[in-house]
């Protein structure tokens, strides 16, 4: 008897176990990493999806630092996992990780050429297409409108003005009561965002983009040094000491409640920056990042995410239409609208309905344009080491742990042992 | 029985030697026939990956590269990189000062971290000890902190310690002990100090549980002698409690102490990839997955393995740790 409802117990808990995986099962899965409001967007697309055409797709998500996406990516894809069909890969991913994705250059034949040729070819690796954009990235200067105007200043052009701009208007602001006011935040979390944050640092004061496009190991020269000496001023002088472990979200916190005059980030925080709950919604704009007091050239760090197929998906049919969904014309005019997100499309940035609910959108051409790549293309496979050592060196610089000239030697030093003979 | 043997000694001997080695044969053949699936799930579950480990260390394998895993030899741990122009340098794990910068920091935590563990589990323990009301809910109230995964509490810690919205700077700046908010994770002073913080916060608890059970196993009687001499408790303490619980405290330390040298996830949660926690388990995990560099991750998990066993072996000879359970 007692045996009989241990039993009839177990075997009611293995059909709920049996029954509760086949109905969250879906056909495929998506697996992202997220800032903002990605998420949601990206469940709506999936939606509309499922609606047309019958295939549901389950979203796995991921932690908001790409080093760690990453990793577990590179994880998955070496174990041939068969559970994800699509991954949303960064930019700078694709030379390492492309044995692992389908060739979608045929598939994708018809919508190829209505992308930015430079995007599609960061994402062409030894003539395989491995994945298709879905938006691209380029960061601004973000501004507090009403406060430079209040104070009498005009946005900086050069990281030397930020910096006296961002200091005499939190000064001004603290002594008014704003207790809480910081001049600037931006990524100084020792993570990949640092090393867009720096190397955007570095070109715009004409130091080089760490490893130049032959291969040649640049970031050991003065005008890097210069520029990075100058940003190891800002903890706890404009920026709050915990910027070295802010990531775009945290930058965002900060800003976003009111507490930044300046801040670097992503196009994404615009939308956010602009909806209701937000205190500086219509107090701010966006500007170029600025100058280095050595260099004449903007330079914003090229982001993006691009959609991959697994080449270990079961469903590659189905992985590859859901691509080329996610990153059509109507998708991303909707996620350009809602989430301020760069569409990969020319024709979007003349489409009237973006330009009219998001103006800002074509302020960001010229930026995006002008936009300087990281040095994954000539690093390769070494790019994720590459990276680390030099987010390491400054994050060390930051830290007040050395000055950057020494720093930067050490730097050129370890990365020539990573290279070895080539890259 | 024991008459006979007695009697005659000579004769029995042989024959009792006999099916005592006949009973002592089934018994070792039970023993085994009850063995074998643990070691062979064991040799399965940690021997081969061991095994596997050390032996990818001495290859070229790379995640990114399918079917990779020549034999090089030494190359991962030391290899004189010859520039082709007479100059050259050593490369490799033993000369990575990255690396040894990864051991110091785990041997430093380890000391630290255990340490204070120690000293405040043994007090938490005398506490415990002692009779008073709501003992049992205070004992398992305790255990709140060890109860909750690592990932869980390395997140809540990181929030509360957060420079902004952390409630702990808040608390400090309204008690006035600092002046502006302190970045506890991310400044390379107190980056150490907040892991160490909240490691002692998370395993005081395991410490003080297993020192409270060396206690229970005191005896009453030496006690009741030394009130009746008049002894002093401190006295008491140094000299009765603290001998007799050692061999507790001892193995209770070599846990932690194990623990301790692989930790990774509270710091991989709280500051990952600063220079100033990165201990050998983050260094060997980065090159494991996030620089592709397998073969290199293998041979740093090698030599983690081998520091590790090395400092145990010499804890348990210095200490003269008694785990086999003998007199």
């Amino acid at each position: 008897m007692r045996l009989r409802s241990q039993t009839s117990v177990m075997a009611l808990v293995l059909a709920s176990f049996v029954a509760g995986t086949a109905a969250s099962a879906a056909d495929l899965s998506i697996v992202s990493g997220a800032v903002g409001r990605d998420i949601d967007e990206l469940r709506k697309h999936l939606d509309m999806f499922e609606a047309e055409t019958g295939i549901s797709v389950d979203i796995v998500t991921m932690p908001a630092s790409t080093t760690d996406q990453f990793g577990q990516y590179r994880l998955w894809l070496s174990a041939e996992n068969p559970d994800i069909d699509v991954y949303r890969v960064d930019v700078i991913w694709a030379p390492q990780l492309s044995a692992h994705f389908v060739d979608l250059s045929e598939h994708a034949a018809d919508v190829v050429d209505d992308h930015f040729p430079a995007i599609i070819q960061s994402q062409t690796v030894d003539g395989r297409l491995v994945a298709l954009p879905m938006f691209t990235d380029a960061p601004a200067l973000y501004y507090r409108s009403d406060l430079l105007e209040k104070h009498g200043f005009e946005p900086p052009a050069t990281w030397v003005e930020l910096t006296e701009t961002a200091k005499a208007i939190q000064d001004a602001e603290r002594a008014e009561g704003h207790d809480r006011i910081w001049g600037f935040v931006w990524q100084g979390a020792a993570y990949e965002g640092l090393t867009v944050n720096a190397l955007e640092w570095v070109a715009s004061n004409g130091g080089g983009q760490i490893v130049e496009p032959d291969g040649e190991i640049s970031i050991n020269n003065e005008n890097a040094a210069e520029i990075i000496d100058l940003a190891a001023t800002w903890p706890g002088n404009i920026s709050p000491p915990g910027v070295l472990g802010y990531r775009e979200e945290e930058a965002r916190g900060v800003w976003q409640v009111g507490d930044a005059v300046f801040m670097r980030n992503w196009p994404y925080a615009y939308a956010l920056s602009q909806s209701d709950d937000s205190a500086v919604q219509d107090l701010f704009d966006i500007t170029p990042l600025p100058t280095g007091p050595s260099g004449d050239q903007n330079a914003a760090g090229l982001g993006g995410w691009n959609l991959a197929v697994s080449e270990y998906s079961p469903n590659k049919e189905a992985a590859i239409e859901l691509v080329k969904y996610l990153a059509s014309y109507e998708i991303q005019k909707d996620r350009a609208i809602e989430t301020t997100r760069l569409p990969t499309l020319p024709a979007l940035y003349e489409d009237e309905d973006v330009l009219a609910a998001q103006p800002v959108i074509g302020e960001w051409l010229p930026i995006f344009q002008e936009a300087v790549p990281r040095p994954s293309a000539p690093t390769k496979a070494n790019y994720n080491q590459v990276s680390q050592e030099f987010w390491t060196a400054v994050h060390a610089t930051l830290s007040g742990n050395g000055d950057a000239a020494t720093n930067l030697t050490q730097l050129e030093r370890n990365l020539m042992r990573i290279r070895r003979a080539g890259w | 029985m024991v008459t006979a043997t007695s009697s005659l000694p000579q004769a029995e001997i042989p024959a009792g030697r006999k099916k005592k080695t006949q009973l002592t044969r089934e018994k070792i053949r039970a023993a085994w026939i009850f063995l074998t699936p643990m070691i062979l799930v064991l040799l399965a579950v940690a021997a081969w990956p061991l095994i596997r480990t050390i032996w990818l260390g001495f290859t070229d394998a790379r995640l990114s590269v399918p079917g990779s895993g020549q034999w090089i030899g030494f190359e991962n741990y030391l290899f004189w990189l010859d520039y082709g122009d007479g100059e050259g340098e050593w490369i490799g794990l033993l000369a990575d000062p990255t690396w040894w910068r990864a051991v110091w920091n785990t041997v430093y935590f380890t000391v630290i971290a255990v340490s204070i563990e120690t000293l405040l589990g043994l007090l938490v323990a005398l506490v415990l000890n002692a009779q008073f009301a709501g003992r049992g809910f205070v004992r398992a109230a305790i255990l709140v902190p060890w109860a909750i995964p690592t990932i869980v509490s390395a997140k809540m810690w990181d929030w509360m310690l957060n420079d902004q919205f952390g409630i702990l700077n808040d608390m400090f700046m309204t008690l006035g002990l600092i002046s502006a908010p302190i970045a506890w994770t991310s400044s390379p002073d107190t980056a150490m100090a907040a892991v160490i913080m909240v490691d002692v916060w998370k395993t005081t608890p395991f410490m003080a549980l297993l020192i409270l059970a060396g206690m229970q196993m005191l005896p009453g009687d030496v006690y009741e002698a030394a009130k009746v001499d008049g002894i002093h408790p401190v006295k008491v303490f140094f000299k009765v409690t603290l001998p007799l619980i050692k061999p507790a405290i001892m193995v209770a330390v070599i846990f932690r102490m194990l623990d301790s040298l692989r930790i990774f996830d509270l710091i991989y949660v709280l500051t990952p990839n600063n220079a100033q926690t990165v201990t050998m388990s983050v260094y060997a995990r980065q090159h494991l997955f996030d620089f592709d560099n397998f073969a290199y991750g293998s041979a740093a998990s090698t030599l983690l393995f081998l520091i590790i066993a090395g400092i145990t072996i010499v804890y348990i000879y210095a200490g003269r740790v008694n785990l086999s359970g003998d007199k």
